[in-house]
């Protein structure tokens, strides 16, 4: 045997090679297998196909029970972009009823990331929307000549009335920042948008379920992930009850037909919005479906602005219905007694200043300037007020404290109705004033048209109808909203505490007296239901661009109030004249059930009237 | 010489025959999970591939018992009958053998098919040992070194026709035999610098400098690396080996200072000059001393060079280009994640997704939902990495490395060349297996579609394992009978 021994030793080089490659090959495993690296997810992403089961919508009803929204099945022509296989593609755009041109579109959309950031060729992406039960018999039939499209059942909302479209609000499909902001949401998914739809959209949509499928190499499907075992069920929206008393807010929408403005009626023991008249109004089914995009751009091109809430969006002057606040402060304060009387010789003179008011008796106390809607006896007070120094160490104080009370009686802050986009409406502070017009460079008279709704003050429709629940309540009110009940939750108590005001039980039944009085005697005659106590304020809101606005607000019955109402209509004129009818209307319709006959003439006036011609806005 | 019986049940290498045993019980499970279906019924089934893996297995056993009734010397003198027999089938396969997949290397008998190409390994094996065990035979003599290439070439040749060029390469392996055999180590090294080159210039060949490439020059400074530590280490004189430095560094300092200068040239250029002039300068040192050393270095240096530039040549024109990918995947100059890159990175994806202690047993999702192709045979490791983690996947190297350890053993303590030359073929051929199989399912080697040993589905490479491994088993047994 030749054996030699410096070639032997040539086997540690070879062993050494083999070590040194399993080595590399353990390191490079570790490096692979152990360090957390995405490979986990990669793997999960191939194999797993998250199917979203879709939950059904809550129902909305009203406050009797009526069912007023509900669902409609629709179907979602879905693919799948890296399954997709060479098809016919003339046949499918056919079928679909669309050209060629706008299917080589919309796969430009499906995949551009900027439209559609969660675009992935792994994922079902939307094709096309919502597709008429017609169109989708017909494509089910040749769904198997189109590799990689399916179609995937949705749900549209369906409208039992044409009406209360403001309040309802409608859905619409997630936007890309709606998916940016909450997770929840993925292309394709629908929100909430206005009303109650946006405003409840967690308790509405429910929780989506997930079905976990095993999808191999070639997009089969290959069963469920562990039988199921990971698999979540889907949780249906939560019903709404609405307080809305949708016979009332139908009966609101036609007395507002061809009128702009908007009418609030409240129940004052609930804070429970009864009514929310926004108008011109609109069919809420008009934004269902496919034609929901071109609708919904009609809608916004109205010059009047139905998608616009007036009920809860519009900041008007509240003109004479805010001289209730007037009177309450001033009683409170300690600056009138029921029994102070001023002058108005047809109106507020001081200096140069003057404020216009109508012929009436004279001097007079406040239940009959209440009554008969004095102005100058508002601004006395005011001027009275603002300009006492025994009380007020200087006139800022003296405003300030005058605000707190308007406050108080929810002006100038958002009084947090359930809506999405609520205005707060205006009520100046004295900061606001001294930098207009420079630190104490102002005075009573530079602000008195506050005393009477003018000036800088804005409400909203909803805030007056809560100042009337206020009164109607004699100092407190409820959080006004429109949703009563939600299934299995208990309504929030924001919802159910007495906000109090700052003025007295005591002084606000010279208020209800004085509102009494003008039912009775005064501005608002033509109001008096019969067999009902109304109470009534009526207001004439000077409108510097046109007519006047005409402003009812009022409760009724006088004891034990079942409804509080504002009606605010657009370039109408004297409050008595739209105002003090539609609501008495309302309130006649809400107590009765019906219209009396002796008043059904004044139904058919307001049902046939026409103030938009007013409104100075052409339609086009 | 006087022969004596032997028990061959305790003279057996029983371990390594345990290490089988425990491999190809371990590739058969793993067949299981790679195959495994949701409706699958049984892993005895012979309708699915674990079944007829089961088949197989049972079928090697039988085999391996037969090659160790047989007497030792018999291989030995069969050898170059095997090898003629063996080699006119490979021939014969070209011709009969239909078209799959654009090769043509498995002979379908009815329902079985063979794939001569495992079986020719073996064949070759015996044909070396016999042949470098020749009375007198001196490897390094050129005319041998020669014959003994023959013998490595043909088979290569002949299935490259076949259009497997994987098991073709295989053939390469057999260099660390010839090394062990006395094949100077220059040609190791010499395959290593190839290698290196290769990798770095085809991976930055399309990086640029200016108009230098860096694929070019990464590999030139890699040559004059290489000259000064040769110089260092075989010549031994460190003043030559200084100089030899001080002129590429030089050279690279004027370059820096006349670009400095805004002088735009290719430094691959300079650098190929600077190599010349290293080369010029050894000769002149040979010149004075003839030590021969100094012209294997300069033959070297100029053989690199050389290499460098016909390996661009030889990449782009020679190799086909769905091998181009697949070097380019491996080297990470492609994604290409729809085409060659798809089965090395769901392969990834599917042993990075095991983790630590994997997903268990017949959890994985990558490979039950064929994600991974070829996953119960060139990709079985994907299998045990996904579902057994890097405690299974590590297991498995370890096994390996083990196993090829302990038949390098085998291999040292024979007494015969024959059984030593035929001991080393097979631990290459095992390392090669293993070293491109599960460096191309991590990625590390381009995809060359040779199997797994005894994990990969198939009877051929199975029985072809087997035979390999048990010829050895009985030449070793018989190791104590010639005396």
């Amino acid at each position: 045997m030749n054996k030699d021994y410096n070639l032997e030793k040539r086997k540690f080089v070879i062993g050494g090679t083999v070590l040194a490659v399993a080595f590399i090959y353990l390191v490079r495993l570790f490096l692979l297998q152990v360090p957390d690296n995405d490979y986990k997810m990669f793997a999960d992403s191939n194999a797993f196909l998250r199917k979203i089961q879709y939950p059904s919508r809550g129902l909305i009803y009203d406050r009797n029970g009526k069912l007023l929204v509900y669902n409609q099945p629709a179907y979602d022509v879905m693919m799948i972009m890296r399954e997709v296989q060479p098809f016919d593609t003339l046949d499918f755009c056919r079928t679909l009823g669309i050209t060629r041109e706008q299917f080589d579109q919309r796969i430009r959309l499906v995949k551009d990331r900027r439209h559609n950031p969660g675009y992935s060729a792994y994922t079902p992406q939307t094709f096309m929307a919502q597709l008429s039960a017609q169109d989708y018999g017909r494509l089910q039939e040749k769904l198997y000549k189109f590799p990689g499209f399916f179609i995937q059942n949705r749900m549209l909302r369906q409208y039992a009335y044409p009406c209360g479209a403001n309040v309802l609000g409608n859905i619409r499909e997630a936007s890309p920042r709606d998916i940016e902001n909450d997770s929840y949401y993925i292309r394709g998914d629908y929100t909430g948008d206005l009303g109650v739809e946006k405003s409840y959209e967690k308790y509405l949509r429910g929780e989506k379920g997930v079905e976990i499928l095993l999808r191999d190499a070639h997009g089969r499907i290959k069963g469920r992930y562990e039988n199921g075992a990971f698999d979540e069920p889907p949780v249906s929206g939560k019903n709404l009850k609405l307080s809305i008393d949708m016979d009332l807010q139908e009966y609101g929408e036609r007395l507002m037909a061809n009128k702009i403005g908007a009418i609030v009626a409240i129940e004052p023991s609930t804070g429970e919005i009864l009514a929310l008249v926004s108008s011109p109004s609109y069919d809420p089914s008009q934004l269902v479906g496919r034609s929901r995009g071109k609708n919904y751009a009609l809608l916004q091109s109205n010059p009047y602005k139905p998608l616009y809430d007036r009920a809860i969006m519009a900041a008007y002057p509240p003109g004479s219905t805010f001289k209730p606040t007037q009177g309450l402060t001033f009683l409170q304060e300690g600056i009138i007694t029921p029994n102070t009387p001023f002058p108005c010789y047809h109106g507020f003179v001081s200096g140069r200043l003057k404020v216009g008011c109508h012929a009436h008796g004279s001097p007079l106390t406040l239940i009959p300037a209440i009554s008969t809607s004095c102005n100058a006896f508002f601004c006395y007070g005011l001027k009275a007020m603002i300009d006492s120094r025994s009380k007020y160490a200087g006139t800022m104080e003296a405003f300030d404290t005058w605000k707190d009370y308007m406050v108080s009686m929810g002006y100038g802050y958002r009084l947090g109705i359930d809506m999405p986009s609520e205005s707060r409406g205006f009520i100046p502070n004295s900061k606001y004033y001294s930098k207009i017009y420079g630190e104490n460079r102002w005075r009573s008279l530079t602000i008195i048209s506050i005393a009477i709704g003018q000036g800088e003050v804005l409400a909203t429709p909803l805030q007056i109808a809560n100042l009337s629940a206020t009164i109607a309540n004699r100092g407190y009110f409820y959080t006004p909203h429109v949703v009563k009940e939600i299934q299995d939750t208990v309504l929030s108590d924001d919802y159910r505490t007495r906000r109090y005001t700052k003025v007295s039980a005591a002084n606000y039944e010279y208020i209800v007296d004085g509102m009494r009085a003008a039912v009775l005697g005064g501005t608002c005659r033509i109001g008096a239901i019969p067999g009902v106590e109304v109470c009534g304020k009526t207001g004439t809101a000077q409108n510097p661009h046109g007519k006047d606005h005409s402003v009812f607000m009022g409760f009724a019955p006088k004891d034990d109030p079942k409804i509080a109402i504002a009606v605010y209509v657009e370039n109408a004129g004297f409050g008595a004249t739209y105002g003090v009818p539609i609501g008495s209307l309302m309130m006649e319709k809400y107590l009765a059930g019906e219209i009396s006959s002796e008043r059904k003439y004044l139904e058919d006036n307001m049902l046939n009237a026409n103030t938009m011609i007013f409104s100075g806005i052409k339609r086009n | 010489m006087a022969s004596r019986e032997i028990n061959i049940w305790r003279s057996i290498d029983w371990m390594t025959v345990i290490l089988y045993t425990v491999l190809v019980f371990a590739g058969w499970v793993s067949i299981y999970a790679a195959s495994y279906d949701f409706d699958n019924a049984s892993i005895f089934d012979f309708a699915e591939r674990s079944g007829k893996q089961l088949l197989w297995i049972g079928l090697s056993f039988g085999i391996a018992f037969v090659l160790l009734m047989l007497e030792a010397r018999m291989y030995e003198a069969l050898a170059f009958f095997i090898y003629i027999l063996l080699m006119l089938l490979l021939v014969a396969t070209i011709f009969l053998a239909p078209d799959i997949k654009g090769s043509r290397s498995w002979l379908v008998f009815g329902p079985v098919s063979l794939q001569p190409a495992e079986f020719a390994k073996f064949a070759t094996s015996l044909a070396l040992a016999r042949l470098i065990n020749s009375y007198n035979f001196v490897l390094v003599k050129p005319v041998n070194f020669i014959r003994t290439c023959l013998i490595i070439l043909l088979p290569m040749g002949l299935i490259l026709m076949q259009k497997e060029t994987g098991s073709a390469l295989v053939y390469a392996s057999l260099i660390f035999m010839l090394y062990r055999e006395g094949m100077s180590g220059f040609v190791l090294f010499g395959g290593l610098c190839a290698i290196i080159y290769f990798v770095v210039g085809v991976k930055y060949s399309d990086v640029w400098w200016g108009m230098t490439s860096v694929g070019e020059i990464s590999v030139l400074v890699i040559i004059l690396l290489v000259i000064v530590g040769m110089l260092l280490v075989n010549y031994r004189d460190w003043i030559v080996a200084r100089n030899a430095a001080l002129i590429p560094a030089g050279a690279a300092i004027l370059c820096y200072l006349l670009s400095l200068f805004g002088v735009v040239f290719n430094w691959a250029w300079v650098f190929t000059a600077v190599v010349a002039a290293v080369c010029l300068y050894l000769a002149v040192v040979y010149l004075q001393t003839r030590t021969r050393v100094l012209l294997v270095i300069v033959g070297f240096a100029l053989a690199s060079v050389a290499f460098l530039f016909s390996a661009n040549y030889v990449f782009t024109q020679i190799l086909e280009p769905h091998q181009q990918v697949r070097i380019k995947v491996a080297f990470g100059m492609e994604e290409d994640l729809r085409g060659a890159g798809y089965n090395v990175n769901q392969s990834k994806i599917a042993i990075g997704s095991g983790g630590m202690w994997g997903k268990g047993f017949l959890n994985g999702t990558q490979t039950k939902l064929k994600y991974v192709p070829e996953q119960d045979t060139d990709f079985i490791f994907c299998t045990i990495g996904e579902e057994e983690g890097f405690w299974g996947t590590s297991l498995v190297v370890l096994l390996f490395v083990t196993f090829i350890f302990r038949l390098i053993y085998v291999a040292e303590r024979q007494r015969t060349v024959f059984g030593r030359v035929y001991g080393y073929c097979v631990a290459s051929i095992f390392f090669f297996h293993l070293a491109i199989n599960i460096g191309m399912v991590i990625g590390l080697c381009p995809v060359i579609g040779i199997p797994l040993p005894f994990f990969s589905y198939g009877g051929s490479s199975l029985w072809g394992f087997t035979i390999l491994l048990f010829i050895l088993l009985r030449i070793d047994a018989g190791r104590l009978e010639k005396y």
